[in-house]
């Protein structure tokens, strides 16, 4: 579980940043070199390098240096897909459970009125 | 996995774990006895009613069940973005009044899971277990894989959510 919270830590806080996310987007789209992200949120060369190592400790990217180019694209950080994808299935459920509950009361109140029980 | 737990807790908390490679667990404990509870699941009339929240966004178009150990089913709910209803149909298994049901999940192919539902009655509440229990666990991974994939602006907004709802238990 240290491993997990420690993991989480690291993705969210590659997350907390705008900069990042939208990298994440832009990379969703296509892959790129960082000169190219570099150019497209008018950032130095620098600066983007430190976003994208951020991002790639997280798990989040993956570059691959071919000759001069380095160029990324989206890694596939399972834990945090997974934790995130049974997170909405968690709220898809619950979302039924609770008209479900409602069905229930309203079964129990018919029992009760026609003197079932 | 730690991810699965409700923030708002007491007796509405709906809880979702992967339990194994190939298995989702689901628990809700429902103010009521078994046998409502079931009826609630084994009447089409009633499951219609809560199946397909509103708040999902799909509306049930068709329901259709038999809902007898050997027996049928077939849904189709429909979407503003479909083109056409997203239809779902399976048998079931097993149908023990008040207690089990089995279905299978056959829209999938044979990817699908094997759904099994069990009810316990505590104190005249009940605890409902709903098991997916996935062919394999390239199935179950894919499954992951394809909800994530519906682009990355959903993604964050769950991740958004999830981080308010780790927040909030700290």
């Amino acid at each position: 579980m240290v491993q997990l919270s420690t993991h989480l830590d690291v993705s969210f806080a590659a997350l907390s940043d705008a900069t990042r996310r939208g990298v994440l987007e832009r990379l969703g789209n296509a892959d790129a070199s960082i000169s190219e992200l570099a150019a497209t949120f008018h950032m130095t060369l620098t600066g983007m390098k430190k976003h994208v190592g951020v991002l790639e400790q997280a798990g989040l990217v993956v570059t691959e240096k071919v000759g001069r180019v380095r160029t990324c694209k989206l890694g596939r950080s399972r834990l945090t897909d997974e934790t995130a994808w049974i997170e909405a299935y968690r709220r898809h459920w619950a979302g039924r459970f609770d008209e479900l509950d409602k069905v229930v009361e309203e079964l129990k109140q018919k029992e009760l009125s026609d003197g079932r029980r | 996995m730690d991810a699965g737990s409700d923030p708002a807790g007491g007796k509405a908390r709906t809880t979702a774990q992967r339990t194994s490679d190939r298995e989702l667990v689901v628990t809700r404990t429902i103010d009521g006895p078994a046998r409502l509870v079931f009826e609630a699941w084994a009447k089409p009339e009633l499951f219609q009613r809560w199946w397909a929240p509103t708040s999902f966004g799909v509306t049930l178009i068709s329901y259709e069940a038999d809902v007898r150990t050997g027996g049928g089913y077939r849904l189709e709910m429909g979407h503003p973005s479909f083109d056409r209803p997203m239809v779902f149909f399976g048998k079931y298994l097993e149908v023990t009044p008040g207690a089990r049901l089995v279905w299978t999940n056959d829209e999938g192919g044979e990817a699908g899971p094997v759904t099994t539902v069990t009810f316990e009655e505590n104190a005249g509440a009940t605890l409902v277990v709903v098991h997916e229990l996935y062919p394999s666990k390239e199935a179950l991974d894919e499954a992951v894989a394809s909800g994530s994939t519906s682009g990355w602006g959903e993604q964050f907004e769950q991740l958004d959510e999830l981080i308010t709802a780790l927040n909030a238990k700290a």
